[in-house]
Formats: C-alpha cells, structure tokens, sequence
C-alpha cells in the first residue's frame, strides 16, 4: 500500500509514527472520495464476510446446498456520480469482490432473493405461472432520527449528537427486545447507518420467508406513534390496559429514560414553547390551566435546587396520576406522553416490502465519512455516533500499522477490526451454524422420506 | 359432480357439523333444473350480503342480515338434501364466478363472508373439528400453561376491551405468521413467535384459510373451465353459467298484479308519484316530442305492461301521443304491430318481460336516446335538476350523487325512492317495475289513513 494511492499527493501525507493519533493536519484529509473508497474495498470492506453471510449456508459445500441462492440475490450500486445500477448479481464470492473493487460504488444496497437471476428477469414474466419475484428477503428495519425532529431541541436534520443519540439506543432496545422475547427471532444484525439512524436486519429462516402481509403486520405491531403536524396527540391508549408489549417496553426502558434522561438532556419543560407542547396532550382543560398557572408563577420564583424540567414532570405526573379517577382520555395521559417523545418511530414501507433495498453493513456513509458499523444490542448505550471510524481515520490507522505482521487482515489493525470480529463472533458465526443444521436437517428429512417412499 | 337429468343419489355426510368446507366436488347426481335453481337461490344470498355491505351495514347486522337470507332461500323440502343444495349450489357458482378477476374478487368475499357468519354460529367442538380439516397448525393450551400465561392474556384482553371472563379459558397458540391481522393489532399475546389465540379470535384465523383455499380453488376452476368445460357443455351447462352473473333474481313482472292496474286516465298523476326516473325521463320525453326511439318505447312499454296497463290502453296511449308527431296512419302501419309484439299477441307470442334495473343499466343508449338508466348516463347537473324535480332534498341529493360517483346505480334509486316516499326500503331497487309497487303501496296506505 503505498501513499501515491491515497489521493491528492499533497506534502501533508507524512505519518509520523511517533504519533499515537495523526493529526489530521498532518494525515489523510478528512474526506469521502473515489481513491480512500478504492483503498477501503481493496483492503478493509470484508468482502468474504459479506458473502458468507448472504450465502446462508449455501456456500457449496454441501451435497444440499443450494447452487443458485447466492446469484439470485440482488445488489444495487450508487456510483460517484449518481449512477444507480440495480439488478445487480453475481454468482461467486469472487464476483462481488472484484464487482465491488472495479466499480467502487458510493453506497451498495442488498436487495432481495429472487424466484431466478435478477440477470435473467427480463426472460419471465411478472404475473402468472413464470414469474420473476422476490421469495427470500430478510425482515429489516430503518430508524432514523429526523423522524423524532418534532421532540428533540438539541439538533435538528441531519445532525445528531449525545443527547438526541439515545432515542436510537431506546428503539434498539425496545425493538430488539420484542424481536427475542415476543416473535422469537435470533439472528439479528442492527447496524449505524453511517449519520444518523439505525437499521435492522433479522436474518431468520422463518424471517427471510415472511411474506409482505406478514412484515406488515409485525410492522403494525410495532406501531404506536401516529400523527403529523396536524393532530395534537399522536399516542391514544384506549382499552383498559396497556398490550404486555407496551407494558413491558415502558416499565423496562422508556419510563426510566424519559424520566432520567431525555427530560434533562432536551429540557422539555424549560420554556412555554416546549412545555406547551406537552400540555397539548391533556385533553383536560382545568388540569392544563392549573399546571400552566404555576410554571408560570415559577419563572420567577426558582427557590428549589432540582432542575426545573424534573419538578414540572413531578408536577404532571402527580395531578394525572394521583387519587381520583380520572376521565377516559386521562387514564393514560403520562404513558402517552412518555411514549410521544420516546417509542420507536419506524419507516413502516422499508419493512412492508420484500424487494425494498437496504444499505448493506460496512459502506461508507458519504456525507459524514464513517463506516456503517454493527451496534451490539446488548450494550448500545455505549455506542457513540460520533466516535465511529471515519475512511480517513482507518486509511491513517493502516499507514501507521505497517509494523505490525502477526495479522492477517489489514482491517485488524484499524478500529474497524473490533466491528468485524464482533460481526462474526455474534451475528455471522452463530447465524451460519444455524444455517448449516437447517440444511442439515432437510437433506436428511428428504432422504427419510426418499426411504420410507421405496419401502414396500 | 356429473350432471345428469335423473335423481340424485344423496351424499352420505361424515362430517359433524353441516358447515361444508367444500373441498372438492363431491360425487353427487344433479339434475339440470337443479344445477341452475340451486346456484340461483344461493346467489340470492350472496347478492343480499353483498348488498348489504355496500350499504355499510355493521357486522351484527351482515351476520342477521345472512341468517335471514340463508335461511329464506337455502331450504329444502328434504331435510337430507339441505347439505347437498348447499355443496352443489357452491360448486356451480364457482364455475360461474371464476371466469375473471373481478368475478372472482367479489365471490370471495361474499362466501368468506358467509362463511364467517356460519362459522361463528357453530358449536365449539364442530368448531375444533372444522380447524382440524383446515390443518390449522393450533395448539389448544393446556390448562397449566394457561394458569402461568393468564397474566398476560388477561391484559392483552383488557387492551382490546374485551375482558376475559371466567368461561374464556379456551385459547390456542398458532405461529404468528397465520393470524397477521390480529398481530398487526396487537390484538393477541405473542411470546417466541407463537400467538396466544382466543376462541373468538379463532373465526379470523379459519376465515382466513378458507378465503385463500378457495382463491386457489377458483383459478384452478377457470383453467378447467377454459381449457375444456366451455366447449364440452356449449349446449348444455355453459349458456346457464354465462347468464348466471348477471341474472335478474327478483319477479319479474310478467303477469301483473290486479292492485296494480292502471288506465290512461291516471297515468300522469301515477307516473309523477310512482314512476322510477328512469321512466319518469322517458315518459316525459314522450309527452314532449310525442316521438320516442326503438329502446325507448321497448323499456317504457314493457314497463306499463308490467304495470298494468291492457293491451287496448296501451295501444290508445302510444297512439295519442305519437299521432302527434307522425299521423296516425302511419301509427297503425309502423308502430301499432310492434306494441301488440310486446304483448304476445304477434309472431312468435312470447309475452316479453319488462326490464329489470340489471338490463337497463347496462343498455347503452346513443344520440337521440332517452332509455338506460339515468344515474348511469346523466351528467351531475342533469341529475340534479331532475331529482330537484321530484322534491329530493338537498341532504338526500348529496347521498344519492355518492353513491352515482362509486357506481352504485341502483342504491342511488334506492336513496331517491326513500327520500320522495319518507320510508325505507330495506330490499333496495333492482326491478322499475319493483319500484312502482313498492311506491304504489306507500300512497295507497297514505290515502287509505
């Protein structure tokens, strides 16, 4: 790897190597272009990963395995300068990489499994007996946070920050929760999508083989928030209790959270213009103006020591939720409130779809520079939006790594190391064994039956 | 099934409930009139709940609404042969209604309709029985797993609004991937990809494998029937399929009745309280231009046939006013045969029938032609003025051009009957003639007060 091959050839390019972190002054500029991103796929985008997963077992290897699974999946470019090609195939793990290293594309997107080569669609029809049509595709999420635009004060757009971050980390939670626990999926990959969202992918067999009625409705079923600009409260509970789900999502993550995190950190009741907001939401006249009365008096008189937002979330909460019984729309005001700012708000048509593409793990977001790395579930309170590897950072890392021999990939020797060896050790490795024995388990059952059939 | 012009052998039932699932034509004898009487009093069914729907009636009111019309039309004076009329008459329809998409789209939904009503009404255990034929992967939860899940069942209860009640102990457990509907509503408890059904919920479940058996049953029938049946029965079966779907089902009007008879005298004052638009139009017009085209006078005289004006009066009628315009020897030379035609009283003497609303509205009536059914081919403003015309209230105006505008022509007859007359009629129009005594008995009751 030399450093003729990292663009622009300025004088900046020495690396001293005393230096624990290049500067970036004095390293690789940080930017999104053509020649990082040809180093990137030349070198850290893990190309065979990749492909064993989307193989899903079906690696050739065993006498079952499916020979024409992988090339019937699609994939789609977006090149430099706005190209799109989609419908693309390929029928070896080769294939792609060398695809993928020729044509360096800005963003690829995974799309379905197809009933035959996307190369050769234009051979069948769409409708009747000899279709061409999606029949696997994995049951994906996308979460993004411009959907919580209207409740987060901190940023706006496309920007995001710590204190806006963990409404992400609350969605991971609470989805991938009910995910395990409720539909009782296993393998599931959540992935940075490179600014400022998340995407999910359940890469189950019984997953993959859900039909689009079927992704609606677990879709459906995570739906909570409903509204635009124009209705005042988008959460209703009605019913007299809330769905185990609900129930389960509020007591183990969005109470604490709204309570302990989000009302500080976007200070939801600091001025009129925020706290009305929330008043919207109670359909009660006589309690909205008793509240609104004393945060008034308030202003001018702050005696306590706690944060104003927590003592008028007390203050709420307590007059909803204290002695007598209250009007059906008040029964769960506070749940709905808390649910408003803080449920997961998904993109419901990404789901619904089989042939709807996604960006694939490990591209690099060409906006920000950063690698759309795994976020693992089980500790995505520590993931930080903000400190994800950029191309600059990992192509710095590799010129500063030559010394270092006792590794195979290049990739270890860069942070992104730590983001693939966790994709393998905790989605690839165990989704494959899995794979296998499903693969396994059918060839036997259909050479069983293949017995039994001969037997007199 | 083999259609044959002698009795049937009857089918010998092992089913435990009388709720066929119709899984496959079942080796029966049909005797011709049957195979075409059968289908029509079932499409009578069909066509009510249809009807019904379209009206927007509530579920509690289909599910009524399906008992009454099953149970008007389904009978048999053999009590063994009710299960058989029920299987036979399915199985026609099918041929009937397969023949193309939208055919089939409406087919569907009125039998899972049907269906779903005759499910409900079952006992628990013919309802087990119906979900085992279904191979509905179900488990029912035993009585200790339910103890431990009561919690969370109880809850998902409440949240829907439907509490438990002690006797609602009965629940199975189904992948989610079949109940998609109750998933999407967070309406069942879901726990490692198994939904905790209730019985109640069960009718969605089985409601569900029905409609997509019998979509599949469908296509596979209009292959047959395209490849081979068509032409097989091309004299035989094949004219009574292709005029089942849009069969007139009602009387029709042929023979009428004594209250109903009218004279020449009476037929303005008649024709502006009882007559349908689409007659008022083309009588109007013949008052006017004392002349009206070959359809014209075929929908209009038929219709006063049927309304009980003689043959003599009639003659008289046309002769009045179109002497007007042509004379009236040239009356009795050109037009005066084609009356008495109509009547049965020349050439082949068939006694024509009048037309019922089916017919009219799919007449397509050209340049100079006043027939077919004006909710059909009027534009907004002509059938504004003309329902202005007949004192339709501003509200009732509204409705009926909502109705015009999803093509429900005869609902929007319907509309304007209630408003002129200040009553309801449930039945809906589907007959002009069905309109006249429908109205005629409104005003003689007002005068007889």
């Amino acid at each position: 790897m030399t450093r003729e091959e990292i663009g622009n050839g300025s004088e900046d390019m020495v690396i001293d190597e005393c230096e624990p972190e290049g500067r970036e002054r004095n390293s690789v500029p940080d930017e999104f272009n053509a020649n990082y991103l040809k180093v990137y796929y030349g070198k850290l985008f893990p190309h065979a990963d990749i492909f064993k997963w989307i193989s899903y077992g079906n690696d050739g290897k065993h006498p079952a395995c499916d020979q024409s699974y992988f090339s019937r999946r699609e994939f789609s470019y977006t090149l430099d300068n706005d190209i799109y090609l989609r419908y693309q195939s390929f029928n070896s793990a080769s294939e792609l990489e060398n695809s993928i290293k020729e044509k360096c594309p800005f963003k690829i997107d995974i799309g379905p499994v197809y009933s035959v080569d996307p190369a050769k669609r234009h051979a069948y029809a769409q409708t009747g007996d000899n279709v061409f049509t999606p029949v696997e595709r994995e049951l994906v999420f996308d979460i993004d946070i411009t959907d919580y635009d209207d409740v987060r004060y901190c940023c706006s757009g496309a920007d995001v920050c710590l204190d806006c971050w963990p409404l992400m980390t609350v969605a991971i939670k609470v989805i991938d929760t009910s995910l395990r626990d409720d539909f009782g999926f296993n393998h599931i990959l959540w992935v940075f999508s490179g600014r400022r969202g998340v995407h999910c992918w359940v890469c189950d067999g019984k997953a993959r083989r859900l039909t689009n009625e079927q992704r609606a409705s677990i879709a459906e079923y995570f739906r909570v928030y409903k509204g635009n600009e124009n209705s005042l409260k988008k959460v209703s509970f009605t019913g007299l209790a809330l769905h185990p789900f609900l129930a389960r999502s509020y007591s183990e993550v969005l109470k604490d959270f709204f309570k302990s995190k989000l009302l500080l950190s976007q200070k939801l009741f600091s001025t009129e213009e925020r706290y009305e907001k929330i008043l919207e939401m109670i359909p009660d006249e006589s309690i909205t103006s008793e509240l609104r009365g004393k945060w008034q008096e308030n202003k001018r008189s702050s005696i306590s020591k706690e944060d104003t937002n927590v003592v008028r979330w007390q203050q709420l909460k307590h007059i909803l939720q204290s002695g007598r019984p209250k009007a059906q729309g008040l029964r769960r005001c506070v749940e709905e409130i808390v649910f408003s700012f803080t449920y997961p708000r998904l993109d419901m048509e990404v789901s619904k779809h089989m042939n709807h593409l996604l960006k694939a793990p490990f591209c690099v977001h060409p906006k920000t520079g950063r690698v759309c790395v795994p976020i693992d579930p089980n500790c995505c309170e520590e993931f930080d939006p903000t400190a994800v590897p950029t191309l600059s950072k990992l192509l710095e890392e590799m010129n500063m790594g030559t010394l270092r021999a006792d590794v195979d990939n290049e990739w270890d020797r860069t942070s992104l190391g730590k983001s693939i060896r966790f994709f393998r050790s905790s989605f690839l490795q165990p989704l494959l064994k899995s794979c296998k024995e499903e693969i396994e388990n059918s060839y036997n059952a259909k050479l069983q039956h293949s017995k039994n059939s001969m037997s007199w | 099934m083999e259609i044959y012009g002698y009795q049937r052998k009857a089918l010998h039932s092992d089913a435990i409930s009388t709720l066929p699932l119709y899984r496959s034509a079942p080796p029966l004898d049909v005797r011709l009139e049957d195979f075409e009487l059968f289908a029509i009093d079932r499409l009578r069914v069909l066509k009510g709940i249809s009807d019904g729907l379209s009206r927007g009636k509530k579920p509690e009111e289909i599910d009524n609404l399906a008992k009454d019309l099953w149970k008007a039309n389904m009978r048999h004076p053999e009590a063994s042969e009710v299960v058989n009329k029920d299987i036979i008459s399915h199985f026609v329809l099918r041929l009937v209604y397969c023949r193309t998409e939208d055919l089939r789209k409406w087919f569907l939904s009125m039998e899972t309709a049907l269906f779903r009503y005759r499910f409900r009404l079952e006992s628990a255990e013919a309802q087990r029985a119906l979900m085992a034929e279904f191979d509905l992967p179900y488990k029912a939860v035993s009585n200790s797993e339910f103890e431990s899940m009561k919690d969370n069942l109880g809850q998902v209860a409440r949240s829907i609004g439907q509490p438990l009640t002690p006797a609602d102990t009965k629940f199975y457990t189904v992948p989610f991937e079949e109940v998609p509907e109750l998933v999407a509503g967070r309406r069942v408890f879901v726990h490692k990809g198994h939904a905790y059904v209730a019985m109640n919920q069960v009718v969605s479940l089985v409601a569900t494998q029905f409609r997509s058996h019998l979509s599949k049953a469908l296509i596979l029938t209009n292959r047959k029937w395209t490849s081979s049946i068509r032409e097989q029965e091309k004299d035989r079966l094949t004219p009574i399929v292709e005029a089942l779907c849009t069969s007139y089902l009602g009387p029709d009007y042929s023979e009428p009745r004594e209250f109903a008879e009218i004279s020449i005298r009476d037929i303005d004052q008649i024709a502006m309280s009882s007559f349908p638009l689409c007659m008022r139009h083309l009588f109007e017009k013949l008052r006017e231009d004392h002349h009206l085209k070959h359809g014209g006078r075929m929908q209009l005289g038929l219709f006063l046939k049927g309304v009980g004006l003689k043959l003599d009066d009639a003659l008289a009628f046309w002769k009045a006013e179109f002497s007007q315009k042509v004379g009236a020897e040239r009356f009795d030379k050109e037009y005066a045969y084609s009356i008495r035609h109509n009547y049965g009283r020349e050439g082949k003497r068939t006694d024509y029938t009048p037309f019922s609303c089916q017919k009219i509205i799919s007449s397509t009536p050209g340049v100079g032609d006043h027939h077919g059914c004006p909710y059909r081919h009027f534009s907004e403003e002509n059938l504004r003025a003309a329902l202005g015309k007949m004192r339709v209230n501003s509200r009732a105006v509204e409705d009926v051009m909502d109705k015009v505008r999803n093509r429900h022509y005869q609902l929007a007859c319907t509309l304007t009957f209630e408003a002129v007359h200040g009553t309801s009629c449930d039945a809906g129009i589907n007959h002009p003639n069905q309109y006249f005594s429908e109205s005629q008995k409104v005003v003689q009751s007002k005068v007889s007060i």
